[in-house]
């Protein structure tokens, strides 16, 4: 009997036509491509993006060269030499991401005690020439100068979750 | 000179609309599977992705043809041609109403037949002159798959034939006059389906696209072609699904004729009738492949042999029967 309704069913294309009606049930659905440059997906606030180093409101740099953030790097990307400054603080005089190593985990981020090492939102970036995707430490204080306020509103954000 | 001059004029006049229904099958085709998939599809070259066909050829046309080393170089060139040619000659015995045809000669049943079954050899060949191994499976699968879907569709036309007295498709289409009961879909429902599986089939299209197989043979008889060389063996496919297309709505969903016949206005037979049912026809090639897996190879074979020609004989038997018998509506 079974077979004889397995037999009767493949004749008449049933699962075939079953497949189909699914077809062409979606090529009426609504459809859920976000149409990139126009649209774009909601981010959260704890994007994990470009990286930026922050200054405090006096425009003193928060980084304090302890290389926590160096030692916890499971891809080895950051690179940092100290020296102590004038006025007797330890301050870098290195600080190095090498955007093609770095793997966007977050660790440096957590591991900072200063909440000095970041990454902000920014996802959209490239690079033209060999050795751009060093970040140096100019080019990740400027960001984190240009984008302070939305950082800032981030850390705010997410702080009572953390 | 002048006849010759007309009958120029004539193939230009079927040949341009028919590669523009090809490019324009192509983006219904990506636009379709996307939207099956949830998905746009092309949306970005010109208004809505409506000139994606023409930067697709533009793009095509300008890369550089690749031979291999250790190709046949002589019919490495010839199969896309040999691929082609049979797949826009079997246009010339299309009516498309009726009194547009361009050849109406008494045995174009038999013509389409000679030639859909002739442009395997596109394929074959350019499995073998490429000298790979995956080109050359691509090619052996085909070979197999063709021989044997051909004789279920060689069968299934031999019904339509019976029914209607006669080889020349503008009879056929004559024959199934009165309304959408009286067209051959009805009497050789078996034979219609079997014919139109089988033409899925035989223009290697999803679910029977082993030949080219990108899963498994990466891209089959023509993974070695590039350029304005695969561009040919697209713009083949793609024409030998819109014949298809057209041949099923003459055969059998008829032609150029009106669903409603007796009704004033809309009654009336013409063009649109046919292009309608072709795009039918079109759409569900598009859809079968936006729903189906592919067929295992045995699957395929056991489908063709063990399956599709059984029901056409029997079929055949009782078509007989009933035209030896006059029954009405279709065989009075």
């Amino acid at each position: 009997m079974n077979v004889l309704r397995h037999w009767i069913k493949s004749l008449f294309l049933y699962e075939l036509l079953l497949g189909m009606r699914l077809t062409g049930r979606n090529l009426f659905a609504r459809k859920i491509t976000v149409r990139y440059p126009e649209e774009r997906a909601p981010q959260s606030v704890r994007f994990r993006g470009l990286h930026a180093l922050r200054r405090y409101p006096n425009g003193e740099e928060r980084c304090i060269a302890c290389k926590l953030c160096e030692a916890v790097c499971p891809a080895l990307a950051i690179t940092i030499d100290s020296e102590e400054r004038r006025d007797g603080t330890r301050r870098t005089t290195r600080y190095d991401i090498d955007l093609f190593k770095c793997i966007y985990c977050g660790f440096c981020e957590e591991a900072c005690p200063v909440d000095s090492i970041v990454e902000t939102r920014i996802y959209e970036y490239h690079f033209e020439n060999r050795g751009e995707q060093i970040m140096t430490k100019e080019k990740l204080l400027a960001i984190g100068d240009k984008y302070e306020a939305e950082i800032a509103a981030d850390r705010t954000a997410d702080a009572p979750y953390r | 000179m002048v006849e010759l001059l007309e009958i120029l004029f004539k193939i230009g006049l079927l040949v341009t609309p028919l590669m523009l229904a090809v490019a324009y099958l192509t983006y219904a085709e990506r636009k379709l599977i996307g939207y099956m998939q949830v998905r746009m599809g092309p949306n970005r070259v010109g208004p809505k992705g409506w000139l994606q066909p023409i930067a697709d050829a533009v793009k095509l046309a300008f890369k550089e043809i690749i031979i291999p080393t250790n190709a046949n170089r002589y019919l490495f060139v010839l199969a896309p041609v040999l691929s082609i040619g049979p797949a826009l000659a079997a246009w010339a015995v299309i009516p498309f109403s009726d009194e547009m045809v361009l050849a109406d000669i008494d045995a174009s049943l038999l013509y389409i037949l000679a030639l859909t079954s002739v442009s395997v050899y596109g394929v074959i060949v350019a499995g073998w002159a490429s000298n790979s191994k995956y080109s050359f499976l691509g090619a052996m699968r085909s070979a197999a798959q063709i021989v044997a879907y051909e004789i279920a569709m060689g069968f299934a036309l031999v019904g339509v034939l019976m029914a209607a007295h006669s080889l020349n498709l503008g009879e056929i289409v004559r024959a199934q006059a009165g309304g959408v009961l009286n067209w051959f879909w009805l009497p050789l429902l078996p034979l219609f389906l079997v014919y139109f599986i089988s033409g899925v089939a035989e223009t290697n299209r999803a679910p029977f696209d082993v030949a080219e197989g990108e899963s498994e043979i990466v891209a089959g008889f023509h993974v070695e072609y590039s350029g304005m060389t695969f561009a040919v063996f697209f713009l083949a496919e793609y024409a030998n699904i819109l014949l298809i297309s057209v041949l099923c709505a003459l055969m059998f969903w008829g032609g150029w004729l009106s669903p409603f016949e007796g009704v004033p206005w809309l009654g009336e037979p013409g063009l649109h009738w046919l292009l309608a049912k072709s795009a039918f026809f079109a759409f569900c090639f598009i859809w079968f492949r936006a729903t189906f897996p592919r067929y295992r190879y045995d699957q395929i074979m056991r489908l063709g042999w063990k399956v599709f020609i059984p029901i056409t004989i029997v079929w055949l038997v009782l078509l007989a029967a009933a035209v030896v018998a006059k029954l009405p509506p279709w065989f009075d």
